[in-house]
């Protein structure tokens, strides 16, 4: 029941966000969603899932988007007119996918290929391998400590993608032509 | 906002809390929810909320821009220089065991380790692309301002 209504209230929102014209509206939009999700995962038991969603998508990147918002006009421009074609793609590929749900397992059932690979292994093994009890943790921490490290190197670079594209060196305000020498270098 | 006084005391009282928090799960994380890149952003959260609160140019006194370069460099190295431990000391990559004697605490320090490496880097890239965004702003502001002066 809990599911339903949060999942009815994500669509909506979902809808909200695509009809609202101001962006402002829309990253307020967005950071609720990300609550929305952040509750959803939380009923899920997900809760590692769940703090992230809270932490990153409700919070920070709400904080990104208006320091952003900031630096841009704060109306969407008006779209020319409707786009046809990519309306029929963009149907045909929801379909499509919705149709692929069908074939999923079904959901909570034990004999599913997620909860016979190496979940078991995980869920008895971890707390004999390590001696902490939060499987999330040793998992994104030791078994695959790897694609985490990866993560935090995804990370690295976008700091650095952001700082090669904003990050001039400054202090006082400089004229205007010191600047564009500067940024030719 | 630097003379709300509301908003001033609010903040005084939440960033420690929020930054107790970011701590709490930073290193709880193999006990409850949490770990690293939730550390990292709920402490950069603390950073920007004195950001808003007291100016970027206070903040930047606590958490310079050159330290983030650091820090978000030192990050990833203490979790690379985890993995490349085990392998000197005969195991393989990001292999925990050969740390230290007993399997089990060199897991947890292994694992605690490298979260406290994806917490410095998480928290300092946030701040720095935050400290980015607001420059940029007050960046164009000044070239506004230096065009009208001009005209005028």
């Amino acid at each position: 029941m809990i599911d339903i209504g949060l999942l009815s209230f994500l669509v909506v929102i979902a809808i909200a966000v695509v009809r609202s014209r101001d962006l402002f509206t829309a990253a307020m939009l967005f950071a609720i969603y990300s609550l929305l999700s952040s509750a959803l995962f939380a009923v899920l038991d997900a809760g590692d899932v769940a703090l992230t969603e809270a932490a990153v998508g409700a919070g920070i990147s709400t904080i990104l988007m208006l320091a952003l918002l900031a630096l841009v006009p704060r109306q969407e421009a008006e779209a020319p007119r409707p786009n046809w074609p990519a309306l029929a793609v963009v149907v045909l590929t929801g379909s499509v996918l919705i149709y692929a749900t069908l074939d999923f397992p079904e959901f909570g059932n034990p004999e599913n290929p997620v909860q016979t690979h190496v979940g078991p292994y995980y869920v008895q093994e971890t707390y004999n391998d390590m001696g902490i009890p939060n499987m999330v943790a040793a998992v994104l921490a030791s078994y695959r400590s790897i694609d985490t490290m990866g993560e935090g190197f995804v990370i690295l670079t976008a700091g650095l993608a952001v700082y090669a594209l904003l990050g001039t060196r400054r202090r006082k305000p400089k004229p205007a032509t010191k600047k564009q020498e500067s940024q030719k270098r | 906002m630097r003379n709300n006084g509301i908003l001033r005391i609010v903040a005084r009282f939440l960033i420690p809390l929020i930054m107790l928090f970011a701590l709490y799960i930073q290193f709880h994380g193999e006990y409850s929810p949490g770990g690293g890149f939730q550390a990292g952003v709920v402490f950069a959260a603390a950073w920007i909320l004195f950001a808003l609160i007291y100016g970027l140019d206070a903040a930047l006194d606590i958490v310079p821009e050159r330290a983030m370069y650091v820090l978000m460099l030192l990050g990833v190295l203490i979790y690379a220089a985890v993995g490349v431990a085990g392998v000197v000391l005969g195991g393989n990559f990001l292999d925990y065991r050969p740390l230290l004697d007993d399997p089990q605490y060199a897991q947890q320090f292994g694992i605690v380790t490298v979260e406290l490496g994806i917490g410095i880097t998480v928290s300092t890239v946030t701040m720095l692309i935050f400290t980015m965004f607001v420059q940029r702003r007050s960046q164009s502001m000044q070239i506004e301002d230096s065009q009208t002066e001009d005209k005028d």
